[in-house]
């Protein structure tokens, strides 16, 4: 059954098109604070998650979701303790949990777990995802003022009165929420990728403005996300993680054209 | 100017391990209103260790008690954002303004006192030159009418005349302001000319005290491990 032909595939395409707004918006920051990678890795904690969910036989959501922000908080800890760059940190722990994960996934559902399905999405799941992608949009929006702050110098921002410490927590979870959000359709090899493609992107157009990288970056983020569920509908056998990533990384590719613009002053 | 102005930062018996490295040992100081102090000392000193350990970010024992009512402003020796990415200083500006809960008027005191132009305000922070960059970073320092600014070498990349004007403008903040500086330098000229306190780190025991009365030929020779160049030249020149 393709994608576009199932009874509740409007839920699934407007919530890929949602999550897709929160993805540009977390990785438009997450390339500010360089640690866009970390996207790609911290999608990986989701796997021991998975595994276990597979084998206990419950849902791999809850499951994904234990394991994501128990090692997102785990990060967290250790950045804060041994002082090492948060992609240090990030990097021993994708490490482990891949390895975990990838031993107790029964092999039959790792691939799904690693490149996402076609999933159906009923109302409530739709009600969910639609409600954790406000609640990160609006964190985002909320935080937005403390996050460039932070990340532009963590002196600056500690000086006018900012909790580094608590941004950097606050941000690193919602980075995984939405990861989360991402990883039904995309899974979890790829739910980072539409945090580190738009992003790139948005960066390749916006000129001056803080502002318009935002909406440049999710605004390619739901363009790679609707066109490439158009993509899948016509090539199922790609699924939707794939199809997506290809278009986004066609619009990079786009990007690239761009001349890079420099403001005289 | 000790007794009659309020004491804005007392430092008393500062000690900071880093890695288990010790970076900072019994360090004890006081700062009065109005007061420029330069933090002079060697490469890997702990300059830059001490300013952080005063906003806090770092783990230490002994006391750091700032007046009540200190607003602080930083100037970082470097930023940890790429500079290329599109954000402008009034990004920066806004940012912080709405953060504080500042007005427009407040963030147009800080632009003018640095005299940064709207053309630079809305420019990309890449294409910026180094001096207009220092200048974006005072002016976020300023904002919200800071009663003490700490300094990170804030002159390090820049030429000349750049360095000077911004020392100037530091010199001007001081004065009509009454604001208080804490400046990291390696410039022993600067800190002769602006400096009204001087905190020695590095080997052996901090010094603290009006320059003429610590930069002594011996004290600067033990700090660096060589003898001052421009010693006599300065002392000659301002009659010390």
């Amino acid at each position: 059954m393709s994608w576009l032909t199932h009874t509740s595939a409007g839920y699934s395409i407007a919530l890929a098109l949602l999550f897709a707004v929160a993805a540009g918006l977390v990785g438009s920051f997450g390339l500010m604070k360089r640690m866009l990678l970390a996207g790609d890795v911290v999608s990986h904690l989701a796997l021991p998650g998975f595994g276990l969910a597979f084998l206990l036989k419950i849902n791999p959501l809850i499951g994904a979701a234990t394991t994501l922000f128990l090692g997102t908080l785990l990060i967290w800890q250790l950045q804060k303790k041994t002082g090492l760059a948060t992609e240090n940190v990030i990097g021993v722990v994708f490490a482990a949990a891949l390895g975990i994960g990838a031993a107790i996934t029964p092999s039959d559902d790792l691939i799904e777990a690693l490149f996402g399905k076609n999933h159906a999405t009923s109302l409530f799941g739709f009600l969910l995802g639609a409600l954790a992608v406000v609640f990160i949009i609006a964190s985002i929006w909320k935080l937005r003022d403390r996050l460039v702050l932070t990340l532009f110098s963590p002196e600056v921002a500690t000086a006018t009165g900012v909790n580094v410490n608590r941004v950097n927590l606050y941000f690193l979870l919602l980075f995984s929420l939405t990861i989360l959000v991402g990883l039904r359709f995309m899974g979890a090899l790829l739910a980072g990728s539409l945090i580190i493609l738009p992003a790139a992107i948005g960066r390749r157009l916006a000129n001056n403005k803080m502002s318009h990288f935002l909406i440049a970056s999710s605004v390619a983020s739901a363009i790679s996300v609707g066109i490439g569920l158009l993509l899948n509908a016509v090539v199922p056998k790609f699924g939707p993680g794939p199809s997506i990533v290809m278009i986004a990384a066609l619009l990079f590719g786009i990007s690239l054209s761009k001349g890079v613009r420099r403001v005289g002053v | 100017m000790h007794e009659l102005a309020k004491t804005i930062l007392s430092v008393k018996d500062l000690t900071v391990n880093l890695d288990g490295r010790g970076i900072i040992s019994g360090l004890s100081f006081e700062l009065h209103e109005g007061e420029m102090l330069a933090i002079i000392g060697p490469n890997g000193a702990g300059k830059t260790v001490l300013l952080r350990t005063l906003l806090h970010m770092l783990p230490y024992q002994g006391e750091i008690r700032w007046m009540e009512g200190a607003r602080i402003g930083y100037v970082p020796q470097r930023v940890a954002a790429d500079r290329q990415l599109p954000l402008s200083a009034n990004d920066l500006l806004n940012a912080k303004a709405r953060f504080l809960k500042l007005s427009e008027a407040d963030i147009g005191r800080a632009t003018s006192l640095t005299n940064l132009t709207p053309e630079l305000l809305n420019a990309n922070m890449g294409v910026l030159s180094g001096g207009q960059f220092q200048k974006v970073l005072i002016a976020v320092a300023l904002l919200g009418q800071p009663n003490v600014i700490l300094f990170d070498e804030p002159t390090a990349s820049l030429d000349e005349l750049t360095e000077e004007r911004v020392y100037e403008l530091l010199h001007r903040l001081k004065e009509e302001s009454g604001i208080t500086v804490v400046l990291v330098s390696h410039d022993l000229s600067v800190v002769y000319r602006y400096a009204t306190m001087v905190l020695c780190i590095g080997k052996g025991k901090p010094c603290f005290g009006p320059p003429k009365e610590v930069l002594t030929p011996e004290a600067l020779e033990a700090l660096y491990s060589a003898p001052p160049k421009y010693y006599q030249h300065l002392a000659d020149h301002h009659g010390l």
